[in-house]
């Protein structure tokens, strides 16, 4: 069976298969936001070959991922990774032989000195893995036995720009797509009223780096794959709500009459994608029901709103955020993907994180735990971090309770939880400044085969091709970390 | 995951049967018949590209058990092993490519199961067994030989052709026993080339004189009225913009803004006084090195410096100097070249005969700028980077007359202009910043055409020299291959971008050169080229598309009948803005901020810099072609994104189509559309109460021709259960019609208008209106 679709895949068309199967399949089968994108309209080059071999690649043990973005780079020195001899060593100097050849950013490269600066913060062990935790994080505390934590991300990119970038797309720069459109092109949406994968923003009061909606791009895929961004706005999706005057059975009868109109463009013109359109239509009456119902907070129990703490009710918060991406998640959205700005502490570091902490910890944990009650954290990936971590040393001035952190790409942490990855352990070591690995290096790379792989996903096989390469997530690199995967 | 499952194999299973039934029936049109000699270029290379060259190819690094595949010598050779030939001509059973790619043992077959690259299936299996057969004959690659003018083929039906493209088009449909489809109907003709060569829908009035004129002569007198409007110069730069990956900001993370638009509106102007292709290359490409250079040259350099540009604290300037340069080459080589030749930059191409020092040589030529890699933080913004060309208010009045600004104190513009001494270009490994190597000097892709640095200086001026000479393989194939693509959606060769062994083949070699040879035998002539497109028979097909022609060739490769295909974003909105009356014709200028959902750009900033929030703009910036709408790089455009429309990070030279329900939200939701209906609804009632006539003219005005007794029919009814229903409350008419900021018109009667307004709403999201059929 495997040859005749192999040779319909590089011979059909969106076009073709329209006119073939659809006018009688319905829906489901033009909604490119619903399945995979296996018939490519005009733009783009075939890549469908490769996708017709048969996706997934092998039994899933996630279906949607909701990953938690602490844009800006939280200090894994204050948070996570617990490291006394900073506070031994507090104002001396970094070793050289610690910093090694590590490029530095303009901002502290032209420091006379790196002074090591020992987190103010107290931390203490959770859970039966003994995870060492700061108390900026009791609720995540809370929950250690739930999550997986890794400390040994490291990346190539010093500035914010590329980092990001580099997360979202596997590229630090260049027009690729976002970790969610491939996961859009890849396993489709499970959904037929909303949007495979959307985009939630919020942003705390700490030192801020912006967002760009390069990070949700689809890149050379279909533009069906973009991340569509909800807003705290009046419209959660753009252009989604009626104009003042027309109500719903207004509206139907506007749909019934246009239907009525471009079926007889249809018949003159004989065009599927005429009745693709008629279609794409229906599916927008239906998203404008399904997204505000979902974006409606106002019927959440008493118990959830205190789970997450009552900012939840508060839309465009990190905390309502959560509550939302549970929502969407829920009814099937492949890819959540949230931003939290305000982690780039280069200045003032005590009070800013201690501000950002109180944004994201109780919601982010009530996330999993409200996902474990429903039963869903097994099947959902979360995924908690920035884009790189922060240094040891300070930037700017050090006293006794006040410093800045500057960027640190070489080691910082990241937790996951649910999707079949182990719960309650720590992965990978740090030195003991914090500064280098020494045991268990997670490259960005690594990272993401490792989450498509929890999606059923083979990274090496996840390909598009487009001018002619064919292009995936992982470039030409990333292992899995077996260590990790329950 | 069940459901998904189980759509999958529902959908697996049809297309299982379909595959059988229509591969059979479509055979003949999709490969080669069984006779006849196998080519090189046509049915061999891209098989051994895709499947052996990333292992067996150009890549020194990468290339396993020293075997080469992509050239004759070394595929022929004594394998190193001394164990036989990979390719022994006229005996494919002593080839080891023959018998590793029909081999079913895993650790022997190739391409390997680890390359994740897929076995040939057996149509690609029985071609290289004939290749081989026949002598396995190498070619150089088709598109690296200098195109000659073909011969214009006979025909059998000589009734049709218009011109010599119907001859090459018409002989491939006889071939494959399809004919092409009648004359459109004038309204559809008049609706699609108007689009196509202004970006604007036909008036009404043309639309009348058009289909009074029944002279013989009547649609290239339109043709040529249409190519004299300035509106020409506009559409065409769409395109130009995308290549050149045109912004208003700078991109990165803070975003602020910059002052190209100077550049864009020369490109309107250049387009407008149909400046030669060659000329216009040259002048993008070292216009500042030109004998005697002026300003306007100086300014197309521009073009190279749309890139984006970095503001954020504590980046090291090396590294995005040099970054600046790749997406330099990147631009030269896709937008100009059409090949993608980025893998170069870390690495020999894995297909193309393109080395990493072959990469490094042609980026050499961007490497001498005056350009920084960093000039501050946004604390310390200017409009525009060094090198930096200042415009005064004498020079936009005379030389620089098509810069649209009264006022030009303190406007500037990034353009080119080297370095008196030369910066040495060293090959970087793995292409990164801080990893030089070797010193080379620049010169242009020698797989392409040599770079004879005798006759040639070895800078930019010797590239635009290089680019543009006739002999050039790739220059002129490449640029009417995007025209093309321009009016019938897709290119001869569909990948736009990459001429490069991966790249798609031309599904019509001949009148691709044809096209070519001609275009630079008559002086690289841009409108000629268009006119000869837009007045052949092929252009002028009808756009029907019968059961039969779907089936044989659901791709219209065969061209079978005419382009059908939703307008790109910036039309959708002009088509609107046009249509209602509301369109402000000013061409050029600083872009405009028109309506746009609250809060995008506030929930994305890092709080710095002047486009942190949106200030919309006011009165008649409001109505605006969508060219001019203002990108910012971190937050483009929404109403332009959901329709296609490039989001300007790279250099970009085909747009994917897509039909999503967001564009249906777009249509039905956005305040220009309701503002654009509201506003035609209520100057109609205010001259006629005649329901039927203000249908009708509506109609006629943005579907471009006249309804059918069935739509106005229809739509009658639909005016008139929604004015009764407005009828029995006014506030709720009042309601309707209170959207955008164009005045009222007074004493408008608010039940009928409000009535209209929604059948003109209706009108705006038929399929038809933003199609061109």
């Amino acid at each position: 069976m495997e040859k005749p679709i192999f040779d319909f895949g590089i011979n059909t068309t969106r076009r073709h298969f329209l006119s073939k199967l659809s006018l009688g399949l319905g829906s489901a089968a033009l909604g490119s936001l619903l399945i995979p994108d296996l018939f490519k309209g005009g733009g783009g080059d075939a890549g469908v070959d490769e996708l017709m071999a048969g996706l997934p690649h092998f039994a899933p043990k996630a279906k949607r991922v909701i990953y938690l973005f602490q844009n800006g780079a939280p200090s894994q020195l204050d948070l996570f990774d617990y490291k006394p001899m900073l506070n031994k060593m507090h104002g001396q100097d970094l070793p050289e032989s610690i910093r090694g050849t590590q490029r530095l950013t303009g901002m502290t490269a032209n420091q006379a000195k790196f002074p090591l600066a020992g987190s103010i913060f107290n931390f203490k062990q959770h859970g039966k893995s003994g995870a060492w935790m700061s108390e900026l994080l009791p609720h995540m505390a809370s929950i250690a036995d739930d999550l997986c934590i890794i400390k040994t991300l490291n990346t190539e990119a010093i500035n914010h720009d590329p980092a990001l970038t580099f997360f979202q797309t596997g590229a630090q720069v260049g027009n690729r797509p976002s970790f969610g459109s491939w996961l859009s092109y890849g396993l489709g949406s499970e959904n037929q009223n909303l949007p495979g994968f959307c985009v939630l923003l919020s942003r705390g009061k700490g030192n801020g780096q912006g967002v760009y909606s390069k990070l949700w791009t689809n890149g050379f895929l279909d533009s069906v794959h973009q991340g569509v961004q909800f807003s705290s706005g009046e419209n959660p999706v753009l252009y989604l709500n009626d104009p003042d005057g027309m109500d719903r059975t207004q509206r139907r009868k506007m749909l019934d009459n246009l239907a009525e109109l471009n079926q007889g463009t249809y018949n003159e013109f004989g065009d599927p994608e005429i009745t693709a359109k008629v279609q794409q239509y229906e599916m927008a009456f239906r998203m404008q029901t399904a997204v505000p119902e979902i974006t409606d907070m106002s019927k959440e129990p008493e118990s959830i709103v205190k789970m997450y703490g009552p900012e939840c009710l508060v839309p465009g918060t990190y905390a309502a955020n959560c509550l939302l991406a549970r929502k969407l998640s829920e009814q099937g959205v492949r890819f959540v993907q949230l931003y939290h700005q305000g982690w780039d502490s280069h200045g003032g570091l005590p009070t800013e994180i201690k501000g950002q902490c109180m944004d994201v910890d109780q919601a982010s944990a009530a996330l999993i735990t409200d996902l474990k009650q429903r039963g869903l954290l097994d099947e959902t990936l979360v995924i908690w971090g920035g884009e790189f971590g922060r240094t040891n040393y300070c930037q700017g001035t050090l006293t006794k309770d006040n410093y800045g952190r500057d960027h640190h790409p070489r080691a910082f942490t990241v937790w996951m939880a649910g999707g079949g990855v182990k719960p309650g352990i720590v992965y990978g070591e740090t030195d003991e400044f914090g500064y280098n690995i020494v045991k268990d290096p997670v490259h960005v790379h690594d990272f993401h085969a490792t989450i498509l792989n929890q999606l059923g996903l083979d990274h090496e096989k996840l390909v598009f091709k487009h001018q002619g390469r064919r292009y995936r997530l992982t470039d030409v690199a990333g292992k899995l970390v077996k260590g990790i995967i329950a | 995951m069940k459901r998904n499952f189980l759509l999958l194999a529902v959908i697996t299973g049809v297309i299982a049967f379909l595959a059988v039934s229509c591969f059979k029936k479509n055979g003949t049109l999709q490969t080669k018949s069984g006779d006849g000699p196998v080519s090189y270029n046509f049915d061999i290379r891209p098989i051994l590209s895709d499947k052996c060259y990333a292992c067996h190819g150009p890549d020194a690094k990468k290339r396993e058990a020293g075997l080469r595949l992509d050239v004759a010598e070394s595929a022929y050779a004594k394998l190193k092993d001394g164990k036989g030939y990979a390719i022994f001509p006229g005996k494919p059973e002593q080839s080891e490519v023959y018998k590793r790619i029909t081999s079913v043992d895993p650790s022997y077959q190739m391409p390997t199961p680890e390359s994740h690259l897929g076995l040939l299936n057996e149509n690609e299996i029985g071609l290289v067994k004939k290749w081989i057969e026949q002598g396995a004959k190498y070619e150089k690659h088709w598109a690296f030989t200098t195109p000659v003018l073909p011969a214009v083929p006979e025909v059998s039906s000589e009734d049709w052709p218009k011109n010599e493209i119907d001859h090459f088009v018409l002989q491939k449909m006889e071939g494959v026993g399809l004919s092409p489809n009648e004359e459109a109907d004038k309204s559809h003709l008049l609706k699609r080339v108007a689009l196509d060569l202004t970006g604007l829908p036909p008036t009404v009035e043309m639309q009348k004189k058009f289909e009074a004129d029944g002279g013989e002569k009547a649609y290239e007198k339109i043709v040529d009225e249409l190519l004299a409007q300035k509106t020409y110069g506009e559409k065409m730069a769409i395109y130009w913009l995308d290549v050149a990956r045109y912004a208003d900001s700078y991109g990165y993370q803070d975003d602020e803004y910059r002052t190209q638009w100077p550049w864009r509106d020369w490109l309107i102007n250049a387009f407008n006084k149909n400046l030669s292709y060659d000329q216009f290359l040259s002048w993008q490409i070292a216009g500042d090195m030109l004998p005697n250079a002026n300003k306007e040259q100086v300014l197309a350099t521009a073009f190279f410096r749309n890139h984006k540009y970095t503001e954020e604290g504590g980046v090291i300037p090396e590294e995005y100097r040099i970054e600046y340069n790749i997406d330099k080459t990147k631009t030269f080589s896709t937008g100009v070249l059409g090949l993608t030749v980025e893998c170069a930059q870390c690495h020999d191409h894995k297909y193309d005969p393109i080395s990493q020092e072959d990469y490094y040589r042609m980026f050499a030529f961007f490497n001498n700028s005056k350009e920084q890699g960093f000039e501050g933080d946004i604390s310390r913004t200017k409009p525009a980077k060094m090198p930096v060309m200042t415009i005064s208010d004498e020079e936009a009045k005379t030389l620089l007359k098509f810069i649209n600004r009264p006022d030009t104190s303190k406007l500037m513009v990034s353009v080119l202009g080297d370095l008196d001494t030369l910066r040495p270009t060293h090959i970087l490994n793995r292409g990164v910043y801080d990893a030089p190597g070797r010193v080379v000097t620049a010169a242009a892709l020698p797989a392409v055409m040599k770079f004879d640095t005798i006759k040639l200086p070895q800078n930019r001026l010797g590239l635009a020299k290089w680019t543009t000479s006739k002999s050039n393989p790739l220059t002129a194939r490449v640029f009417v291959n995007q025209i093309w693509q321009e009016f019938f959606g897709r290119g001869i060769v569909k990948s736009t971008g990459d001429f490069g062994m991966q790249g798609d083949l031309p599904t019509n070699p001949a009148l691709l050169d044809w096209l070519a040879v001609d275009f630079m035998n008559h002086g690289w002539d841009i409108k000629r080229l268009v006119k000869q497109i837009v007045t052949s028979a092929t252009y002028r097909q009808s756009a029907k598309i019968t059961e039969e022609k779907l089936k044989a060739d659901p791709d219209n490769i065969y061209l079978s009948h005419g382009p059908r295909y939703r307008l790109p974003a910036e039309l959708v909105r002009d088509m609107v803005l046009s249509t209602s009356g509301l369109l402000n014709p000013k061409i050029g200028g600083p872009s405009v901020k028109p309506y746009q959902p609250k809060g995008l750009w506030e929930a994305a900033t890092s709080g710095r810099g002047t486009l942190r929030t949106y200030q919309q703009d006011r009165g008649d910036a409001l109505y605006r072609r969508g060219m001019y709408t203002f990108i910012k790089l971190t937050v483009p455009p929404p109403s332009m994104i959901i329709f296609d429309a490039s989001n300007r990070d790279h250099c970009e030279i085909k747009r994917s189509k897509t039909n999503t329900p967001l564009q249906a939200l777009v249509m039905l939701n956005d305040p220009t559309v309701l503002e654009a209906s509201r506003v035609l609804a209520e100057r109609m009632i205010v001259k006629s109460a005649d329901v039927q006539a203000n249908i009708r003219a509506s109609f006629q005005r943005i579907v471009c021709r006249q309804p059918t007794e069935k739509e106005m029919k229809l739509l009658t009814e639909y005016y008139n259960s929604e004015a009764s229903t407005f009828s029995k409350d006014k506030k709720h008419a009042f309601k309707v019609l209170n959207v955008g900021e164009y005045p009222h018109e007074p004493k408008v009667n608010e039940v009928q208008a409000a009535a209209l307004m929604r059948v003109i709403n209706a009108l705006y999201n038929m399929e038809e209106t933003i199609t061109k059929s």
